[in-house]
């Protein structure tokens, strides 16, 4: 066969707009004249073992909690990185798509901690917000702690995955209750925009909905 | 264990992404029976979610089972340090290839960038053209390849309006684009508030901003949909079948003629070559096993960096250096536009969330030979474009401009304030090739069949490091006059991977400095045709793929109408 396979789902927009995808049968009659296998794409992805509940150490993943919400502290002005569940982000891609990172993680924050420990600390969860600061501020300068060379690598990756779970789709566990869209005014996912929502100046309704939502038209 | 040899056929295409996609249609109207390889597999509509994270940050995980595997290396110059090596390739795998998830970005070239080196001897004198550059003038001519840009343009299906039809120059289009026999098939993308605000600033400023041709229906084409301007559209596929990749138009109607099969998931590892030269079909794995396709004619149409791999592991009796490279030219004259952009932050809301990059204002008012380049030091320029789509993750991901630290509670609240306020504005400049510059086999760095990845030896040379920063003035003087109140620039260097590579493959009449001939057929294995960027000799200052898809019909053209002689 040599077409891909009919689309059945609807497409759901926002304004009341709904369109059949469905394709045309422009090529019904060749199908069977050719031989090859023909796969959806979505069913090709390398089946995923289940990610462990469980990634990091428990004193790891305080550490990296410590440090996402130094990144986007909660305030006056909403949820921080913490709240947003960015934390929870990076853990799951660290068992998925990123666990080819997670050494780079453990070392990154075994870092982070020794530096605390260097100050007195039992932890880098447990020094003042203005110490983590500081040490934070050391690895974005790339300072070297003992023998590990890689802390502006490490702080701009963590940086990197912060803003996406914080600024991502929720559906990857992160910018929980939209926290994110919210704090930068991000209108949302839809999938029609009419031409009054680009202009500028434009009043822009929130869409709050997950992709996968929006293309299935379950929301 | 030998290969499975399946039966022969008239023509092998190795790759339907934009530029195979587009020669089978030809090829299957004309009656010739053709088998298409593609690494990738097919996508429905529903496969392409609005979804930043898998598409512009993971890039694809789910497509790119090729691509990802032989991603290639680079290093600065030829004793130069290796550059990081970047975790995805650029380019995808699937029957379409990247034009699925492209910006749909629709340019022809210019007259000027066919004859780039005698124009600028004749205007400007032998300094003019840096020493160590190769460039040579292309083997045709704009005017030999104007049809074929129409044709391509109105079977995919590109939106625009024309600024110069036959001479008569429309300012409502771009005054500076070369003479096109008519009009676009549809009407431009329409504009937003931000572009009309960018136009305007253009306009106070003198200069001639208009509507970039994309590949995107503005209007309803056929059965399919209009665009919905939903804001995924850059690395993203369409969702409503608007963005008119050859997916949705060139490869269904070859496949309907009943003579295109299509054998998705084929890894292509070799070209055969007989003792006398001539191309004998091709080995692929599929399934855990491998086959040999013979065929009359191949043609090699995947992306720059694997068409000159692929004919370097192609080794044989009659190439030992590797397919068609007896004149050692495969894989020089490589160039790539590179970073150049600039941003500027703005006191009010630009709202540039939804739409697609396409929808965009540009200017060539300072690129290709459009001003005068005496005492400037380098030769040709950038088109400019500002565009809409800033997407949630690369909104945030902006610039400081130096007003805050790049993280914390006053970082937080300067996102807060300004993610929707800011802008980039994009040059592409006219590169040219270097000797220096060039792709080889990686000696150190193997995929996991064990065959070397592509490396690239690339560097920045000071005329181009000129024109950018001219350029980069340029964009600040237009943020500025639309209203800027601060600008950050990005810092000069040359780009590791990038989706506008050209070269390795070079088309040109000298067979001792090209591998190509004018019709995209290797000089040395005579049944060889090469479609893609790979063949350009210079790179223009516009996104690439409306040149390779005209080039990419002017070969298929020829094979059609040369069977006879090229096919024996």
């Amino acid at each position: 066969m040599g077409s891909r396979p009919e689309a059945k789902k609807k497409i759901s927009g926002d304004s009341q707009q709904f369109l059949s995808v469905s394709r045309r049968e422009l090529l019904a009659g060749t199908a069977a004249a050719l031989t090859c296998t023909l796969f959806p794409v979505s069913s090709l992805v390398p089946p995923r073992t289940a990610a462990p509940a469980e990634v990091l150490a428990s004193r790891e993943r305080e550490c990296l909690e410590a440090m996402v919400s130094r990144l986007i502290p909660a305030g006056a002005d909403g949820p921080g990185a913490i709240e947003a569940g960015c934390a929870r982000y990076i853990e799951r891609a660290l068992g998925d798509a990123y666990q080819l990172l997670r050494k780079t993680y453990n070392e990154g924050l075994a870092a982070l901690h020794s530096c605390a420990v260097a100050r007195g600390a039992e932890s880098f969860a447990a020094l003042s917000a203005a110490e983590q600061d500081q040490i934070l501020s050391d690895f974005e300068r790339n300072v070297h702690i003992g023998d590990y060379g890689n802390s502006a690598a490490f702080f701009e990756m963590v940086r990197r995955h912060t803003l996406e779970g914080m600024f991502g789709d929720p559906a990857y566990g992160g910018n929980a209750n939209f926290a994110g869209w919210d704090l930068i005014g991000y209108p949302g996912p839809r999938m029609y925009v009419s031409p009054e929502l680009e202009k500028m100046g434009a009043k822009l309704p929130r869409s709050r909905v997950f992709a996968k939502q929006l293309v299935d038209g379950s929301r | 264990m030998a290969p499975v040899k399946l039966p022969k056929t008239d023509v092998v295409v190795i790759g339907l992404g934009a530029a195979g996609g587009l020669a089978v249609l030809p090829l299957a109207l004309s009656g010739l029976k053709v088998v298409g390889l593609e690494a990738g597999g097919w996508f429905q509509p529903s496969d392409h979610l609005p979804d930043e994270i898998r598409n512009n940050i993971r890039h694809w995980p789910h497509a790119v089972q090729k691509a990802n595997q032989e991603i290639p290396t680079a290093r600065e110059g030829l004793s130069g340090p290796p550059l990081p090596r970047p975790a995805y390739h650029p380019m995808m795998n699937g029957v379409g290839g990247t034009s699925l998830h492209y910006w749909g970005q629709s340019w022809r070239l210019t007259e000027w960038d066919f004859k780039l080196r005698s124009e600028t001897l004749r205007r400007y004198g032998p300094s003019a053209i840096p020493e160590d550059s190769t460039v040579e003038d292309w083997p045709l001519s704009y005017e030999e390849l104007e049809p074929y840009y129409e044709r391509a343009e109105y079977t995919i299906g590109v939106a625009g309006k024309a600024g110069n039809i036959q001479g008569t120059v429309d300012q409502a289009g771009n005054i500076f684009e070369s003479p096109r026999h008519r009009e676009y098939p549809m009407p431009p993308l329409r504009s937003a508030g931000f572009t009309d605000h960018m136009a305007a600033a253009a306009k106070r400023l003198g200069w001639h901003s208009y509507s970039p041709p994309a590949a995107i229906n503005s209007v309803p084409r056929g059965e399919r949909n209009a665009c919905y301007y939903h804001g995924f559209c850059g690395s993203g596929g369409c969702p409503i079948d608007a963005k008119n990749s050859t997916a949705v138009t060139t490869i269904p109607q070859a496949v309907a003629t009943g003579n295109l099969k299509i054998v998705p998931y084929a890894h292509v590892i070799a070209i055969n070559a007989d003792d006398a030269g001539r191309v004998t079909g091709v080995r692929y794995l599929k399934d855990g096993g491998e086959y040999f396709q013979p065929a009359s004619v191949v043609l090699l149409a995947s992306y720059t960096y694997e068409n000159t791999r692929l004919l370097l592991l192609s080794r044989s009796k009659a190439y030992p250096k590797g397919l068609s490279n007896n004149h050692g030219q495969v894989g020089l004259h490589y160039q790539s536009h590179t970073r150049s952009g600039v941003m500027g932050l703005f006191t009010f809301d630009l709202n540039r969330w939804y739409g697609t990059p396409a929808q965009g204002t540009s200017l060539d008012d300072w690129s290709d030979d459009n001003f005068d380049h005496g005492g400037l030091g380098f030769i040709g320029g950038g088109n400019l474009l500002v565009h809409m789509e800033a997407k949630p993750i690369e909104a945030a991901s902006m610039p400081t401009f130096g007003k805050v630290p790049r993280w914390g509670s006053s970082w937080k609240a300067f996102l807060r304030e300004n993610a929707g306020r800011w802008a980039p504005v994009w040059t592409q400049i006219s590169t040219l090739p270097f000797r220096d510059h060039f792709l080889d086999l990686d000696p150190d760095v193997k995929d996991p069949l064990g065959y070397p990845v592509c490396r690239l030896t690339i560097g920045l040379k000071e005329s181009e490091k000129r024109a950018i920063l001219f350029m980069q003035e340029k964009s600040e003087q237009w943020l500025r006059e639309a209203g800027a109140i601060a600008i950050e620039k990005l810092p000069l260097g040359p780009i590791a991977l990038s989706t506008h590579a050209y070269g390795g493959t070079r088309m040109g009449d000298n067979a001792a400095t090209n591998v190509v001939d004018r019709w995209g057929f290797s000089h040395e294995a005579t049944n060889l045709g090469i479609l893609g960027a790979s063949v350009m000799g210079t790179s223009g200052a516009r996104n690439p793929t409306l040149t390779v898809q005209a080039l990419a019909w002017r070969t298929a053209d020829h094979l059609i109408r040369e069977w006879k002689s090229i096919a024996l």
